[in-house]
């Protein structure tokens, strides 16, 4: 029964041992008073028809799965891609513990994050002196520049006000009058990681530049600002900055993390690394304009661009696949007046020569699809170009508004006819669609290998294989350094796509002697 | 257009806020100006003097039966009454569950996003509710919020007293940010000498009385018919005692950081005028049996 120790094994394959075998029937046997396997069976295949997928899509109290996270989650994920700038949770430590595991287990980086542990006497008598020591604590012990605060549902149903605590801290001499500390209210009861992301990307830009605006001058610094929104990507990042050098086009990306979450391992410790600065954040409203790479996930930006700031931001889709990559570039071009150059154009091409290779495996396989908004249309448009087919398209944070601009991508298109685009649904809703509508494959994070798991279960013709895209992805390694924008980008992902089609395809034939039609190596 | 002013009414419960509130948003509008009151109560009847109706829906219950807040719109909740006095109810839920002070928080942000607050309003009114129980009540005093607050009180003692705590929760906002406070106003209970006590607290706590509001039947008349005095009877002395008080506000120029005074001065004060007396410390715990036997 115990582990020895020159060989300890995990849950898997240790479980699977006689012993362990034994040992958990006996349990189910004697205590667990489960039901017959028939009827569990009876129940499971139940759950796979359409009846249910009627009764499943009219649930009103109860979310599972819910293919979304929370505010503070986003505005972390933020703040760690500005120089020297600790994220600070003024809330309960569960909730930024978990904000750290999330990012840990698929970063695979350390993350840091620090809260001011709330407890029951903060619930009632208002957080104000947890900030105070906080705030004192985290500068003393982590040295950072800027301390970048956002609330967990705690702070926020008691109504604890940010600004009033910062600036009596302030008052009080816990930090410096003029160290920085842009704060942004995030609770998590509303809106989604996506949100939180946009309200702490708003509050940075609003501390730094709100109130020097007199000296600013839309186009002065002859710049463009690109704005990343809520991305794990971290090649998304670089693809940016690799063509906008390539088109020798002076930009500047707000929010770059790529440093902090990808730190080498050379003997050293970075608690804090990259990160755009504070300078470029201050010199940003003197930009031609700011490109927002996820627009539907950045609409407080937006306005605060609009308002404040007063550019004019372009209207554009995010960069995923040939067409909206290709928007995205020539608008670049427009407003900087450099041309694209031969480098982009190559690239372009290979991507469409890539596209043609693989049409023939691409063309007609149907996908179902969850995730964030911008990503889950982005990848529309791109499988739509590729010719294959969208059955189901769901997004729990999106609004009704871009479910209409999601229907249309689709409409215009003939691959785009025999899908249903969901909003405010979750992952067993999802399920049930998997079941009922039969895709090739299903796209999305990690959450969706219990759904293969399923599809597996109720036989093996039925298994529809998760191909991951998205966050988090927790299962697979590395995935997370890849590019999902520009053409490259769209290289990655028809790579990952036409791949999981012919492993599948190698899958199904691999019988001996019964579909080893020939000794070619494609079947 | 003139900056819009943000204004907040806090008291003790039962003193006449929402009745003042809405009176003097009467007297407001009379004279040209646009204003919004939006009620932070989950009682939801701050606005009822204006739309002539039992209770506005609220911005909570209309949430709660869409499913969520991002469901409503804004013409859902915001009303238009009396000379386009922009009416909103934040509401909350019933007493004994859930957290009202969130449903405040909930409620002005979904302002703020649904743009309520548009350029041509010169006034904005928060009815606040008695007691500021939680941070969810000081919402309406945050930064960018109501800067000048308004305390309606009485010659009562449980009202000073209350105003005295108010002035205490002011200073906390005011230290970190704009938010000052702009007068007390005193809605008469006809108590002796009424108007000196109230300008002495008013002293004390470093503001001015901005205006002495006496106590006239028409207004319970008007409010039976779901109306302002200025609606109702607009040639009554009462309702030029609102267009009085309408006509400080816009005027008023004296906002200030209080100066909140101990119990004990506060204590003092009220012998002065006689309202309280001095304690005999040496009945203090007799019961009436024993003060006999004595």
């Amino acid at each position: 029964m115990s582990q020895k120790v020159d060989n300890i094994q995990p849950s898997y394959p240790l479980f699977r041992t006689d012993e362990y075998k034994d040992n958990l029937a006996n349990k189910r046997a004697e205590y667990e008073e489960r039901h017959p396997q028939e009827q569990i069976d009876e129940v499971f295949q139940w759950t796979t028809t359409k009846e249910y997928q009627e009764i499943n899509f009219n649930r009103e109290a109860l979310t599972v799965n819910p293919a979304k996270a929370c505010q503070p989650l986003g505005a972390v994920l933020c703040a760690l891609g500005f120089e020297k700038t600790l994220p600070y949770v003024h809330g309960s430590q569960g909730c930024v513990a978990y904000f750290r595991t999330y990012f840990n287990r698929h970063f695979k980086e350390p993350i840091a994050c620090v809260s001011d542990s709330m407890t029951e006497d903060a619930a009632v008598f208002g957080g104000q002196k947890n900030m105070f020591a906080g705030l004192e604590n985290a500068k003393a012990l982590y040295k950072p520049d800027v301390i970048a605060v956002s609330t967990t549902c705690m702070a926020e149903v008691i109504g604890d006000d940010l600004n009033a605590f910062i600036n009596n801290a302030k008052n009080e001499g816990h930090i410096e009058q003029d160290f920085p500390t842009p704060f942004a209210h995030t609770p998590s009861f509303v809106g989604s990681h996506t949100t939180g992301w946009d309200n702490m990307f708003e509050g940075i830009m609003r501390y730094n530049t709100l109130n020097f605006m007199a000296d600013k001058e839309v186009g002065s610094n002859g710049k463009i600002n690109f704005v990343p929104g809520f991305e794990t990507y971290l090649g998304n990042f670089r693809v940016i900055n690799r063509m906008m050098k390539e088109m020798g086009v002076d930009y500047t990306l707000l929010s770059d993390p790529t440093e902090v979450l990808d730190t080498p391992a050379d003997g050293t410790f970075r608690m804090y690394a990259g990160g755009t600065s504070y300078a470029d954040v201050k010199d940003a409203p003197n930009a031609i304009t700011t490109i927002l790479l996820q627009p539907w996930q950045l609409e407080k930006t937006k306005k605060f661009v609009d308002a404040t700031w007063k550019q004019e931001v372009p209207k554009l889709n995010i960069p995923m696949g040939l067409e909206w990559t290709d928007a995205l570039l020539m608008k670049v071009s427009e407003l900087s007046g450099k041309p694209i150059p031969e480098s982009l154009e190559k690239e372009r091409g290979r991507l469409v020569d890539m596209m043609t290779d693989s049409h023939a495996w691409m063309h007609g396989k149907k996908f179902a699809l969850y995730g964030d908004a911008d990503f889950a249309l982005g990848m529309t448009k791109f499988l739509l170009e590729l010719g294959a087919e969208v059955t189901d398209v769901l997004v729990n944070h999106a609004n009704k508004r871009w479910k209409k601009a999601c229907e249309e991508v689709l409409a215009a298109s003939p691959y785009g006819q025999n899908a249903t685009v969901h909003i405010g649904k979750d992952l067993w809703h999802f399920r049930s669609l998997v079941f009922t509508n039969k895709p090739d494959f299903m796209m999305g994070n990690s959450y969706g290998k219990f759904i293969q798991r399923d599809t597996f279960y109720k036989g093996e013709e039925f298994e529809v294989p998760l191909i991951r895209v998205g966050f988090p992805i927790f299962d697979r390694h590395h995935l997370h350094r890849m590019t999902t924008l520009g053409y490259e980008g769209a290289i990655y992902l028809l790579t990952t796509l036409v791949n999981a089609v012919l492993e599948q395809l190698d899958k199904e034939t691999k019988g001996m002697g019964t579909t080893d039609y020939n000794y070619y190596l494609i079947r | 257009m003139a900056k819009l002013r943000q204004c907040a009414i806090y008291g003790k419960g039962g003193i006449g806020k929402s009745t003042t509130t809405q009176n003097l948003v009467a007297g407001l509008a009379e004279l040209g100006k646009k204003v919004m009151i939006v009620g932070c109560d989950p009682k939801a009847d701050s606005t009822r003097l204006i739309l002539h109706a039992k209770a506005q829906n609220s911005i909570m219950q209309m949430a709660s039966e869409a499913g969520s807040v991002e469901d409503l719109e804004l013409e859902d909740v915001l009303k238009v009454g009396y000379r386009d006095i922009k009416c909103v109810e934040s509401g909350g839920p019933e007493p004994g569950v859930g957290c009202a002070g969130r449903g405040v928080i909930t409620a002005i942000n979904f302002l703020e996003e649904e743009g309520a607050y548009d350029e041509d309003l010169d006034f904005v009114f928060y009815d606040v509710l008695g007691d500021v129980v939680c941070g969810g009540f000081a919402m309406p005093i945050r930064e960018n919020k109501a800067q000048e607050i308004y305390i309606v009180c009485s010659g009562e003692m449980m009202a000073m007293y209350a105003a005295n705590n108010i002035a205490k929760g002011i200073v906390k906002y005011a230290n970190s940010g704009g938010v000052r406070l702009a007068g007390l106003i005193c809605n008469s209970r006809q108590t002796a000498r009424e108007d000196e006590l109230i300008m002495e607290l008013a002293a004390k706590l470093g503001t001015h009385m901005i205006h002495f509001v006496p106590r006239d039947n028409v207004v319970q008349r008007a409010e039976i018919r779901r109306m302002t005095v200025i609606e109702y009877e607009p040639t009554a002395k009462q309702a030029q005692e609102y267009r009085d008080l309408a006509n400080k506000i816009i005027n008023n120029k004296n906002l200030v950081i209080p100066t909140p005074i101990t119990m004990d001065e506060l204590e003092e004060l009220l012998m002065e005028f006689g309202i309280m007396e001095e304690v005999d410390e040496s009945i203090v715990g007799q019961t009436a049996a024993a003060e006999v036997a004595a």
